[in-house]
């Protein structure tokens, strides 16, 4: 902490901080109580994960993908999958396409639980914090019966699912939903009740529609707002153009709608986990998938519990890609950050940052590379052209690999 | 005696604070550990008490493979714990880089900044593994106890 002349506080919290669990820093300029500037530091948990999936192949890939994040493995995958298998144009099983979708719900539930622990945690209400977490438990022990795994599971495979869902697990999962059910709408029930959770998170974070726009905020931030950005509605992919989904919308455009959204869509997603038990086909799980790809790009989202994932693969016809970009939703959400914290209580920085259910190891893709004072960016050509002086350096040609234009 | 049992016998004697650091993980082991201190496991039952600053911890539980960001003020935690200190290195790319070795980015396990006592592999570590773990370095404390500065 240090004081300057005018008496205003510039406050630095993190990487190591109590409230998260991840590395993240903040440089918050205090006039008294009030936040006058926030700083946002991320970049602590780059791990380059893009460039090490052009140096594998694809089956490779799609393990470190999962590893992109341990919260919304499931959707990075789900994401990765239907890239590759729109390059590879392949079929998908219809009921490899509704595992996904019940396992993509699992998780969206076991997200938002955990989401509402931290959250309540940052506002000292850590009764629900310890209920939640129990909660949240019931879906892993699922998670782990479906994958083997209670996180990464690894259900996900190019052209289908790995793991098929027997009758009996899914009457547990139905089971589990049933008891989810009741404790949610509780919390439902608690959220709409009880004031003083509602003082405390009403007013503040604030982000208009415009302001969503502004900052190209996705998932329950941008929900919040009232705008409707679901991927899941607005782009149906997979088991999604069959079984519609009740997007849920507030129009607080704070943290208090960010829960209401948050909460209401855990009751949609066990809704969906019923009728996906109900309709799902009998039949293969998975197809046979190539090894390699046919030179192309693609580029796919999917609604991840965070929000919009997107992710992006250009192959140039041999087994390993030729660029991977993973855009996660946490990503879109940190730029309205600062703005967020700005004209608010120091008191009220921890759950304005927890509400966008921030991920930094989704996050933490781009790097900016620096030498000395003049720092410099790459830009994608320059990196290529650099790339291109490297290899001739060591005697082999890259020219001969013919890439779409960009 | 039962190993959890064991744990709880141990715990009766000290109580181990930890701090929870992670180095560059994906989240998985993370949320690991806070489950582990959540009431299905429950490890606060054993005394263990998650600790936000680094000078009143006595365990550093560590996540992730290191990677250049984190590196210096991995070593600077480390640092700001009092002695005796210890260290556990929680999932797979703590204990060896695991899936994200030779990234550009990441300098390899904790091990390669801070020595570490105890190591649990696994991607993600089950929180079970995680209590095992925090009971078998406190039965070595035991075993060699005042040895260690
Ligand atoms: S060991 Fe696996 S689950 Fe744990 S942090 Fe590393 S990649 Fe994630």
């Amino acid at each position: 902490m240090s004081e300057r002349n005018d008496h205003k506080v510039v406050l630095p919290i993190g990487p190591q901080h109590p409230s998260l669990k991840e590395p993240g820093s903040f440089k918050i300029t205090l006039d008294g109580e009030k936040v006058e500037r926030a700083v946002v530091e991320i970049g602590y948990n780059h791990r380059g994960i893009e460039k090490a999936c052009e140096s594998r192949n694809y089956t490779q890939d799609l393990y470190i993908i999962e590893r992109v994040c341990g919260i919304c493995s499931h959707a990075h995958t789900s994401c990765f999958c239907q890239a590759f298998e729109d390059m590879a144009g392949l079929e998908v099983p219809r009921r490899a396409y509704y595992i996904r979708g019940i396992v993509g719900e699992l998780e969206r539930l076991h997200s938002h639980l955990l989401w509402l622990g931290v959250a309540s945690h940052e506002i000292g209400f850590d009764t629900l914090f310890m209920y939640t977490w129990r909660d949240r438990e019931l879906v892993l022990d699922l998670l782990a019966q479906i994958g083997g795994n209670r996180v990464n599971y690894g259900v996900n495979t190019f052209g289908g699912v790995r793991r098929d869902l027997e009758a009996d697990l899914m009457q547990d999962i139905l089971h589990v939903c049933d008891q989810l059910e009741e404790k949610i709408k509780y919390y439902a029930d608690l959220a709409t009740t009880e004031t003083t959770l509602i003082a405390r998170l009403k007013g503040i974070g604030v982000l208009t529609p415009e302001d969503v726009r502004h900052f190209s905020a996705v998932g329950p931030v941008a929900r919040a707002a009232g705008i409707l950005d679901d991927i899941r509605v607005v782009e149906p992919y997979g088991v999604y153009k069959e079984i519609p989904v009740n997007a849920v919308t507030d129009d607080h455009c704070d943290v208090y709608g960010r829960t209401l959204v948050r909460v209401k869509e855990m009751l949609e997603s066990i809704r969906l986990i019923r009728v996906m038990i109900r309709e799902i086909p009998e039949g293969p799980i998975s197809v046979r998938a190539p090894r390699k790809l046919p030179a192309g790009e693609t580029l796919r989202r999917v609604e991840a519990p965070r929000g919009e994932n997107i992710h992006y693969i250009r192959s140039n016809g041999s087994d390993m890609p030729d660029r991977v970009r993973v855009r996660a939703p946490s990503e879109a959400n940190w730029h309205g950050m600062s703005y967020m914290l700005e004209g608010f209580q120091l008191a009220d920085v921890p759950i304005i940052i927890a509400a966008i259910d921030p991920c930094y190891s989704c996050t933490d893709r781009a790097v900016s590379l620096s030498s000395g004072r003049d720092e410099q960016i790459a830009s994608w050509d320059q990196l290529r052209l650099f790339g291109i002086e490297q290899y001739k350096k060591n005697g082999i040609d890259p020219g001969s690999i013919a890439i779409r234009p960009f | 005696m039962g190993l959890l049992d064991k744990a709880i016998a141990w715990g009766e004697k000290k109580s181990p604070w930890i701090i929870h650091f992670n180095a560059g993980a994906c989240n998985g082991c993370d949320i690991e550990v806070v489950d582990a201190l959540t009431p299905q496991y429950d490890l606060e039952r054993l005394g263990i008490l998650q600790q936000g600053s680094p000078r009143h911890a006595d365990v550093l539980v560590c996540t992730g493979a290191v990677t250049l960001q984190t590196r210096d003020r991995l070593k600077q935690i480390y640092d700001q714990m009092s002695t005796p200190k210890f260290v556990i290195a929680v999932g797979t790319c703590a204990c060896t880089g695991g899936i994200f070795d030779s990234c550009y980015c990441v300098t390899g396990g904790i091990d390669t900044i801070i020595p570490v006592d105890a190591y649990i592999p696994g991607c993600a570590v089950r929180p079970e593994a995680i209590i095992d773990a925090v009971s078998k370095l406190l039965a070595s404390l035991d075993r060699k106890e005042g040895k260690r500065e």
